[in-house]
């Protein structure tokens, strides 16, 4: 037999660990069509013939949040065989006002207790079997950290799953019963029989999804609205109100004879952590240290030694010789190996190279967020970064991006909320990564005599465009409206399970490697092509020379577009271009332009080349256009899979390269005019930038509270 | 009228109703704030906000601006 089985529970409740243990590698991960939300599906280990879909962690069934819409349209539309339930033991009360709404549903559910390894620890009795009568549905037993109690639950899911129709439980007071038996009776025949009581208490709710998606005539909607006004005028509140707190209010009856707390006001191991932890005075300091730790493991140097040797031995010492020798014994045409070693294996090693960082980084944020300290972090940094548009856990992403871009993308997973999730993502790569730091030793040794502020104020530069850009996104069209609550649950902290560490960790980085991948290796083939094939002397052929490539010619072109920015010739214009295949690539392919093969780290050979060419306002404007425009093409693929559509991909790169656009333009044309050597033309633009982004920052701006979540049902 | 913002830290207070509609107010009493819960105030953020308070047996934190839909007795 085949049957589809959902898992839906709160986040915390160790359903992911239910999951791995019921489907074990069978599992595939991807998202929700059209958002940010994963999903995860997988086949049963012991019978492959059912399928287990694990829905995103929700505290309800309302229509406010993307994870909650997007579980309750895949409950109604692909009607599973059953769901299973997972309720977190140690937190029974708030954990069985889920399961209040799915038991209306017409869907057969066992509901799992799990964490009951911690429960009979305490000393705590739950009796089940009362939990069935007022339920109505059967009550399992077990522990998943421990595997306890999986093979009783998959007994009662199939027994569950073969006979449909359970009996139903009263769960509202009398008077609120007699209204929805009203309005379930003027549904007769317009929504399925079984399903008559799920709408009836949503019209009840007047929840706005609902109604738009079910036809209903205009007389029995105001049937409907009369009968819901009638009672909250005699409850004195509002229908919305009336539901959940008749749900909490059974749920505090049921339980208060089948639950039984040992030890009710003692201090848990817990608590006394979270003491500490979060305390008023010591919690910034810890947070510091931690921070450094996952700095300086994932950024300095356990992440970095890998990357190097991915890169510079396996790749540059190992793999790409070993291509070219054997493609060369066997006689390959010269621009086949071309295309295969610089353009494919080069590629694929852009893509692998940051992967045993990305793999430490995750280890560390899989820690984190185990063990409940992540939620702390947010705790602990909401009142600054709410202002910007961002969420306390913005942090970690933008601290790791000094790094590297592309796990600080990646980092930004950890960020519950769709609207700040995705400013992070666009803003993350402003910080001045590792790649960067040549541009800045370039541009601060040649034009700047090697003055100590310069590199310090990259990171100002870095920091500053955040909070700008925080604040003017959250104001911009595709944010606004969205609010960020911050209702947030602060789980207990407990040890963090290696194999649950491990598997996430594996399943970010294969999904980085999968998705960004592909974008990374096209990108890199069409750099290998365009600056290694051009026009020479009429005739289409490989070239030896930049200025005749494909790309020179588009640098050549391009260039004028940086005129405003003081640094409107080809040699920039190329290098800029090239620095979307690398950052470290800028300083190189500058010396290649002024003739040299090779170059230190800091073009130490062309400072006075530059010098030349460039005054150093003109220097400072280059710097920071490449320290803020689109990041390389690894980031940008990181972007494309955290954003989960081309159209977020497209906005967050064309916004950065303008930013830094406007930013640069800024720069230059007030430092012309502070020198005296004003541009009038330039000067106009500089001001109308500098009154639109003031304008923007200084734009009253209100948190809506109201909520209308644009999820197709 | 009093609200959560004002209370203090360690105190024990019972909710009387929320204030506003849509979707903070909703997530608030899906989180188990509801009429009559009873919720005490554990700590504040060491920058002053949020707050984090103790519902229904579990850790619960909350902004202070959210913080004043929530009349108490």
């Amino acid at each position: 037999m085949s049957c589809k089985i959902a898992l839906v529970g709160n986040p915390n409740s160790g359903k992911t660990t239910l999951f791995n243990v019921l489907t074990g590698a069978n599992q595939s991960v991807g998202n929700w069509p059209g958002v940010t939300v994963e999903k995860k599906e997988g086949k049963l280990k012991s019978n492959k013939e059912i399928s287990i879909i694990d829905l995103p962690g929700i505290y309800s069934l309302s229509p406010y949040t993307l994870e909650e819409v997007v579980s309750r349209n895949y409950l109604l539309n692909e009607k599973p065989d059953c769901m299973i339930n997972i309720v977190d033991g140690t937190n029974l009360e708030r954990n069985l006002y889920l399961t209040t709404q799915l038991i209306e549903l017409s869907i057969p559910v066992v509901v799992a207790v799990n964490m009951m390894d911690i429960v009979q620890k305490n000393g705590d009795i739950i009796e089940t079997k009362k939990l069935e009568e007022a339920f109505g549905c059967p009550f399992v037993e077990i522990s998943a950290m421990k595997s306890n109690g999986i093979d009783n639950l998959l007994n009662k899911v199939i027994q569950v799953a073969k006979k449909k129709g359970e009996k139903r439980v009263a769960i509202f007071n009398d008077s609120v019963e007699r209204i929805l038996a009203q309005i379930e009776s003027s549904l007769e025949g317009k929504v399925p029989v079984n399903e008559e009581r799920w709408y009836a208490i949503k019209l009840f709710e007047r929840d706005e999804k609902v109604l738009s998606n079910i036809k209903i005539e205009k007389n029995i909607l105001a049937k409907v609205e009369a009968l819901t006004q009638e009672l909250e005028k005699e409850l004195d509140d509002d229908s919305e109100s009336i539901i959940t707190n008749e749900r909490y209010h059974y749920i505090t009856t049921a339980i208060k004879d089948s639950y039984v707390k040992k030890n009710r006001e003692q201090l848990t191991l817990s608590d006394k952590i979270d003491r500490i932890v979060t305390n008023r005075i010591l919690a910034l300091p810890i947070f510091a240290a931690v921070m450094f730790i996952v700095y300086y493991i994932s950024v300095t140097t356990v992440g970095t030694i890998l990357t190097d040797f991915t890169n510079d031995t396996l790749f540059a010492e190992w793999i790409i010789p070993g291509v070219s020798g054997f493609l060369e014994s066997i006689n390959t045409a010269e621009w086949l190996q071309g295309l295969l070693v610089d353009g494919i294996v080069g590629g694929v090693g852009a893509v692998l190279g940051f992967v045993p960082q990305i793999f430490v980084l995750f280890i560390l944020l899989a820690i984190l967020e185990e063990c409940g300290y992540m939620a702390r972090v947010a705790f602990v940094l909401d009142r600054i970064f709410c202002r910007f548009g961002l969420s306390g856990k913005s942090f970690i992403p933008m601290l790791i991006s000094t790094g590297c871009g592309i796990p600080g993308v990646l980092a930004s997973r950890t960020i519950e909320n769709e609207r700040d999730r995705r400013i992070t993502i666009m803003t993350t790569t402003f910080m001045p990564c590792g790649a960067k730091l040549p541009i800045i030793a370039l541009i601060a040794g040649a034009l700047f005599g090697g003055q100590w502020w310069v590199a310090p104020s990259a990171y100002f530069v870095g920091i500053l465009a955040i909070i700008i850009s925080g604040i003017m996104l959250k104001k911009t069209k595709p944010f606004r409206g969205k609010p960020s609550p911050f209702v947030m649950e602060l789980p207990a902290y407990h040890a963090p399970l290696p194999s649950a560490v491990l598997r996430s960790m594996w399943e970010r980085g294969w999904s980085f490697m999968k998705k960004a991948g592909t974008i990374i290796l096209l990108s890199a083939i069409f750099i290998w092509f365009a600056s290694g094939y051009g026009f020479v002397n009429g005739s289409f052929g490989a070239v030896e020379e930049y200025e005749s490539s494909i790309l020179g010619y588009i640098g050549a072109a391009i260039a004028w577009i940086f005129s405003p920015l003081g640094f409107g010739n080809a040699k920039a214009a190329v290098a800029t271009f090239l620095g979307l295949v690398a950052k470290e690539n800028v300083v190189t392919t500058f010396g290649i332009l002024y003739g040299y093969t090779e170059v230190t780290e800091n073009g130490m050979e062309i400072w006075s080349l530059l010098q030349a060419d460039y005054s150093a306002l003109a220097g400072y404007s280059f710097l920071v256009f490449n320290l803020l425009c689109a990041p390389c093409f690894a980031a940008i693929g990181a972007i494309h899979r955290e954003m989960n559509s081309g159209k977020w991909t497209w906005f967050a790169i064309l916004y950065q390269t303008g930013f830094a656009y406007v930013v640069a333009l800024m720069i230059y044309q007030f430092g012309m005019l502070f020198t005296g050597n004003e541009n009038v033309i330039g000067l106009v633009f500089a001001f109308i930038f500098a009154f639109i982004i003031l304008f923007m920052l200084f734009k009253p701006y209100k948190e809506v509270h109201t909520l209308k979540t644009d999820v197709k049902m | 009228m009093a609200t959560l913002k004002d209370a203090e830290v360690g105190q024990t207070v019972k909710v009387k109703r929320l204030k506003g509609e849509g979707a903070i107010k909703r997530r608030i009493m899906d989180m188990g704030i509801t009429k009559g819960t009873e919720i005490y105030i554990r700590k504040v953020a060491p920058l002053g906000d949020p707050i984090e308070l103790n519902v229904r047996g579990y850790e619960l934190s909350l902004r202070k601006t959210d913080a004043e839909m929530i009349e108490i007795e």
